[in-house]
């Protein structure tokens, strides 16, 4: 073969690319016989604490998956994540992939939704440059109620030159955490600098409600675009985004029915009105008829995309996380919107019980506005109290000095989560546990076998 | 068909019209059959300034999306709303009801370096 090809090695072949960027030797093991590897792989995934109650969420949510949702995507024709090459031959793929979109734009309120992304931050990068596009202006404006993750993305993507701005929190009173309204009116304010796009998330990252509409409209009225960063179980409670004036949504579908899983991969959720269809990124799958009338699905707008369009494409950082979309498609039909009220609804609830309990031991919450499901409690020497209490058997969420550490006011504090998940027993024996780490003294009267079960989704249909 | 000789071309396959001060831009009859059924024009908006050779627009069919390029310099001063429902006007009627921007003549000297009808025909036998 070499010879066929005149060359005398394999490294030919990349003679092309620059040596400094060659990987000058990997740095792999010897091969090891498959019973002593398949022992080792086991032994550190043993290393993973599974066994630990989990009041983490952060942008990533813990939920009960129907049993259908795993079983389905075990099938072998689903077993693909992207959209097929030839993908009319496909009518089942496409015909999930319709669905998927179908759900999501019932649930987010927008016309068109895109068949996905590789997750939220990427959804909402895609989301930010779309802004761009569209206006033909070149400034972003992100509140820092942003997910942290998401804004670095943000940041990664818009490093080729287009201007994006931070939008600060309000630091005092009955709107502390969420987007400084009189802040964000000032940045788009500036003539010279025209504003393309401001996004903000509801809830936000602190677990707090944002104000939406004062948002889109403030944004409108400057002529720039409302991205709405949204979390898709809350919607089944919360006003989509659809309802108050966002141009486009983007958000992460882990919650529905995608395990957490460290790293990954999860599902981008990307929506827009049908203003900005020729914008949005990615695959869309369209319904139709074909020569004898009868339903067809197909890949549309096709033009758009990266091997027509090259370098000229809507985006060339993008695919389709299809099999992650089709759980997200599995779970909601499972769960249907009666059960995922239940859903939402069950972890606001387990929520406020937590801050109940907790108010109840002098730990109080970081701020004043109204929250879904997760909110941030001050504790002293945070990171301490977090490494203990993982001792004891419990994740105390997330210590938010460590995600946002520029921001003072988020020093020593604690970002808790409940979802349905949580029994009114993990939240009276972590309360316990809390008040003992703070007080160095083991509590009393805690029941520790009540209240165990979670809550059966469906069960007020 | 011939390019018709009352225009200028660019090698991008625009045409533009004189008119006194104005221009008027579309693309060839050879280009909206080479791109097929044309479903979709972007263009920029009234008052916008246009750079020679920059791109100014977009043109999509069902297999292809390809840029429109300014044949000179200037301002636009109207834009062909009917495109917006009736992008097939650029197959049905290229050199007329599918024009797609009116725009001022910054520097009529620009014109002298496009293409007669006669030059845009060898261009377009020569593939």
């Amino acid at each position: 073969m070499l010879a066929a090809l005149g060359i005398e090695s394999v490294d030919d072949l990349f003679a092309d690319i620059p040596a400094a960027l060659r990987a000058s030797s990997l740095e792999l093991p010897e091969p090891e016989p498959e019973l002593e590897l398949a022992g080792r792989l086991r032994e550190l995934a043993g290393r993973n604490r599974t066994d630990l109650v989990s009041f983490l969420g952060a942008g990533v949510y813990r939920h009960w998956s129907p049993p259908t949702v795993d079983q389905l995507l075990l099938r072998g024709e689903w077993y693909t994540a992207y959209t097929p090459y030839q993908p009319e031959v496909s009518q089942g793929t496409l015909q999930s992939i319709y669905e998927y979109q179908s759900l999501m734009a019932e649930l987010i309120g927008l016309d068109v939704v895109s068949a996905s992304h590789y997750d939220g931050a990427a959804a909402t990068a895609e989301a930010g440059l779309m802004t761009c596009r569209a206006t033909r202006r070149e400034r972003v404006l992100v509140s820092r109620g942003v997910h942290p993750h998401y804004r670095a993305t943000l940041r990664a993507y818009f490093g080729g030159g287009l201007e994006l701005e931070e939008i600060p929190l309000v630091r005092d009173g009955e709107s502390a955490g969420t987007t400084d309204l009189a802040a964000l009116g000032s940045m788009l304010a500036d003539a010279d600098r025209p504003v393309a796009g401001v996004i903000a998330a509801n809830p936000d990252f602190l677990g707090l409600l944002e104000p939406m509409p004062r948002i889109a409209e403030l944004a409108h009225d400057a002529g720039a675009l409302f991205v709405a960063v949204i979390e898709p179980v809350s919607l089944a409670v919360l006003a989509p985004p659809g309802a108050y004036g966002a141009d486009i949504a983007a958000g992460e579908g882990q919650p529905l029915g995608i395990a957490p899983q460290y790293g990954g991969p999860y599902l981008g959720i990307l929506a827009s009105t049908d203003a900005l269809v020729r914008q949005i990124p990615g695959r869309l799958v369209g319904m139709t008829t074909d020569l004898d009338g009868k339903r067809a699905f197909v890949m549309t707008l096709r033009a758009r995309e990266q091997d027509i369009r090259r370098d000229k494409a809507a985006s060339n950082i993008c695919t389709n996380q299809a099999l992650l979309a089709l759980a997200a498609s599995i779970y909601l039909a499972t769960v249907g919107p009666h059960g995922l009220r239940d859903v939402a609804a069950t972890g606001a609830a387990r929520a406020s019980e937590l801050e109940t309990a907790l108010a109840a031991i002098g730990v109080e919450r970081l701020h004043r506005g109204p929250y879904l499901n997760e909110f941030a409690v001050r504790v002293p020497d945070a990171r301490s109290i977090h490494r203990r209490l993982i001792e004891r058997g419990f994740l105390a969420g997330l210590v938010l000095a460590d995600a946002e550490p520029d921001d003072p006011s988020l020093a020593d504090a604690l970002l808790l989560c409940a979802t349905e998940l949580t029994t009114q027993g993990d939240i009276a024996r972590f309360v316990a546990a809390l008040q003992e780490v703070l007080t160095g003294r083991p509590s009393v009267g805690v029941e520790t076998g009540a209240g165990d079960t979670a809550t059966p989704i469906g069960a007020t249909r | 068909m011939s390019a018709p000789s009352d225009l200028r071309y660019t090698r991008d396959h625009e045409w533009i019209k004189v008119d006194g001060d104005e221009a008027t831009v579309g693309i060839t009859q050879y280009a909206a059959e080479q791109l097929g059924d044309i479903v979709f024009v972007e263009l920029p908006d009234s008052g916008r300034d246009l750079e020679v050779a920059k791109p100014f627009g977009v043109v999509e069919s069902v297999k292809a999306v390809s840029d429109l390029y300014a044949p000179i310099s200037g301002a636009v001063t109207s834009t062909n709303d009917a495109l917006a429902k009736e992008p097939e006007l650029v197959n049905s009627d290229p050199y007329g009801a599918g024009w797609m921007i009116k725009l001022t003549i910054a520097d009529p000297t620009q014109i002298d370096d496009l293409l007669d009808g006669s030059a845009y025909d060898d261009l377009v036998a020569a593939g």
